[in-house]
């Protein structure tokens, strides 16, 4: 059914259709709305689940890793500064193999303190071992959600997931959504139930600690376990697809691909942007297309080497940049997945702190592209540096 | 109460504890008075070390650990998920000194404000002494630790040590004791009695650490012993916030248990500190105020 929807309250319904038994809840803009509905179902008995309302970020995470390890299914949602004080969590949860699934309303990090959107929290995130999904608009970042559950929750996964979606952007925007119906939901996502828990019938130890004789196979087992969730991504976004017609079994997503010249990469809300810059510029005569990335980690390296094969030159869009490194973490991933093609790829960090992108910066980055130019800021004031 | 449960070894022997360690004894205590239908929550630290390295492990009931700041918040997510699982497991945190005093208090200060049931036990051996001793709020003044080291220009800790309990109870805990590993029977009822006692109580167990503390390791229940005689461990029981059982003693003279230590020895060498004993005579002084310590013996006859 359709409704028109805010961004953060689509999020929190698909959340309560995925019934997770233990919510860990601390406030932070532009995530708070998702974790006010919430409470607001719990409130009013149409979510039964155990609702805390912690003392900060680095309890809100960790009650989740408790709950989590105890067999629940767990859910959180954060943002910006409360993502960097979970930080130390983010990796616990992680290496612990807890399939928590947590909301990232995407924001700029301080300093200097900024509450607007760019990717650089989850982003910063990006060796946790998290499975990273990105959402174009809320019906993808609704959609995600169960997905990010149905794949963490594999027993051949077992790796905690965040489903970003860019912060004001989406968070604050009403758009029609077609929300699922509970019946729905539980026939795509069965309640959770892990083969090992902490569970007095069957005493385990979670989270010892190993010597170097033991360690780097921990390590190993994660990798190995992102690399396998392709796959699995793969048959449940296509199970998704079949049962109610989105289909989400793609790591990446190209628009007007086919016969493209230029190749844009970008990932979450920026890419409808470039999409209405891509119609007007072929309207114009120029080949241009889009490659969305929809997860980030697994890094989709082949399925981008294959998407692009065919492009002239590839111009990468990245909210967020990895500072003393070549730009953004995207263009640096991208560069390494067309390694050994002589297509250029060319980098452009914009959009940081909330500063606005248009269609008219997007065919001023193609255009730049088309010269050559590229691995740069986009959209500085000259005038205050 | 061993017999009768038949849990001795939930927490196992085969660990890698000095010889002599207050908290590999004060573990086995606990998990005796918890019994099988219980959750550990461990936060990082020597017990966390010495019980699990992997693919080994002491324990014989089910355990996490997942940081050092974080137990109570872990315990939190634990204690909710059981709820909502129908399920009757208690959840027992176990944490040092540093955990506790310091680096977990935010996590603690929530979870006691939100009123989880679960029995939160501090082993407090004084300081962090799976890195090296280095001082924490729990170090008593005057104690030297890595760094807080005794020199020309200092005797050690200059901090007093944080009171905790009383910390706790001010979150409205139901149940806040202190207990040590010279008083088992003791240290074994308190435990009981937080584990079923519901919402969130507080356990302190001074666990004396023969490596940090230097001494020989077979004398850690009688030093323990001594902080009680002595005044400078209080052994007592906080229902709703008031203090309704205290360990009563005839006390000895602070310096007894001082000199038993080596993170004391500069108050003794090269030149008696009376000054600085005194200064800690008086900390026992005021426990015994505090609390009603002192046993009054009747005047000997003629």
């Amino acid at each position: 059914m359709m409704e028109i929807t805010e961004g953060s309250h689509a999020v929190a319904e698909a959340v309560r259709l995925s019934r997770p038994q233990v919510v860990s809840a601390y406030p932070i803009t532009p995530q708070t709305h998702i974790v006010e509905a919430l409470a607001d179902f719990v409130a009013n008995g149409t979510l039964d689940a155990e609702y805390l309302t912690v003392d900060s970020e680095l309890s809100a995470l960790s009650a989740c890793v408790g709950a989590s390890a105890a067999g629940s299914r767990t859910y959180s949602a954060t943002t910006s500064q409360g993502l960097m004080l979970m930080a130390e969590v983010v990796f616990n949860a992680a290496g612990m193999r807890l399939p928590i699934v947590m909301s990232i309303a995407n924001r700029a990090l301080g300093a200097p303190l900024s509450i607007w959107n760019d990717m650089q929290d989850s982003i910063a995130m990006r060796d946790s071992g998290w499975l990273q999904f990105y959402a174009e608009d809320n019906q993808e970042a609704t959609d995600l959600h169960f997905l990010a559950y149905k794949v963490a929750e594999d027993a051949t996964i077992q790796l905690p997931a965040f489903v970003c979606f860019d912060g004001f952007i989406l968070s604050h925007t009403y758009e029609p959504i077609d929300m699922l119906t509970q019946e729905q939901v539980d026939q795509y996502l069965p309640a959770y139930n892990p083969a090992e828990k902490l569970d007095a019938k069957d005493p385990m130890s979670f989270g010892m600690y190993a010597t170097p004789d033991y360690y780097m196979e921990f390590r190993y087992e994660m990798d190995e376990a992102q690399k396998r969730a392709k796959d699995v991504i793969a048959k449940y976004g296509k199970e998704f697809g079949t049962l109610f017609g989105r289909d989400y079994s793609a790591l990446v997503e190209g628009y007007q691909l086919a016969d493209a010249e230029t190749a844009i990469i970008a990932m979450g809300s920026i890419c409808g942007t470039v999409k209405d810059a891509i119609d007007e510029m072929r309207a114009a005569g120029k080949k241009v297309g889009l490659l969305k990335i929809r997860v980030f980690r697994p890094f989709p390296y082949e399925e981008i080497k294959k998407a692009l094969a065919h492009v002239q030159r590839i111009a990468v869009l990245d909210k967020n940049i990895s500072l003393g490194a070549k730009g953004g973490a995207t263009a640096i991933e991208v560069r390494d997945a067309m390694y050994g093609s002589t297509i250029p790829v060319k980098g452009y960090v914009l959009g940081l702190g909330g500063r606005d992108i248009r269609k008219k910066d997007i065919k001023e980055i193609v255009s730049l592209c088309e010269n050559g130019a590229g691995d740069q800021f986009y959209g500085l004031r000259k005038e205050l540096i | 109460m061993a017999e009768k449960k038949n849990t001795c070894d939930l927490f196992d022997c085969g660990h890698r504890a000095c010889g002599g360690c207050g908290e590999a004894l004060a573990a086995r205590l606990v998990m005796q008075a918890a019994g099988t239908e219980t959750i550990v929550v461990n936060a990082t630290g020597c017990m966390e070390v010495f019980s699990t390295p992997y693919p080994e492990t002491a324990w014989k009931v089910p355990w996490i650990h997942s940081l050092f700041e974080n137990a109570a918040a872990v315990a939190s997510g634990i204690e909710a998920s059981l709820k909502k699982q129908g399920r009757k497991e208690k959840v027992v945190i176990m944490a040092g000194d540093g955990a506790t005093f310091d680096i977990g208090m935010i996590c603690i200060s929530g979870a006691f404000e939100r009123g989880h049931d679960f029995a939160y036990i501090c082993y407090d051996n004084e300081a962090y002494m799976n890195t090296g001793i280095q001082r924490s709020g729990a170090t008593p003044y005057d104690a030297s630790t890595t760094t807080s080291p005794a020199g020309k220009c200092s005797f050690g800790n200059k901090l007093p040590k944080k009171d905790m309990p009383a910390i706790l109870a001010a979150h409205g805990a139901p149940y806040v004791a202190t207990a040590s590993v010279a008083y088992p029977a003791d240290l074994m009822q308190k435990i009981e009695r937080a584990i079923n006692t519901p919402g969130p109580c507080y356990v302190q167990v001074h666990v004396p650490c023969c490596t940090g503390w230097g001494f020989e390791g077979d004398q850690t229940v009688a030093i323990a012993k001594l902080a009680i005689e002595t005044g400078l461990w209080v052994n007592f029981e906080m229902v709703d916030g008031k203090v309704t059982k205290v360990k009563k003693v005839v006390r000895k003279p602070v310096t007894e248990y001082l000199k038993t230590q080596k993170r004391f020895r500069h108050l003794f060498k090269p030149k008696l500190q009376e000054t600085e004993i005194a200064a800690i005579q008086a900390i026992a002084d005021r426990n015994a105020e505090k609390y009603g310590l002192d046993i009054k013996l009747p005047p000997k006859k003629e």
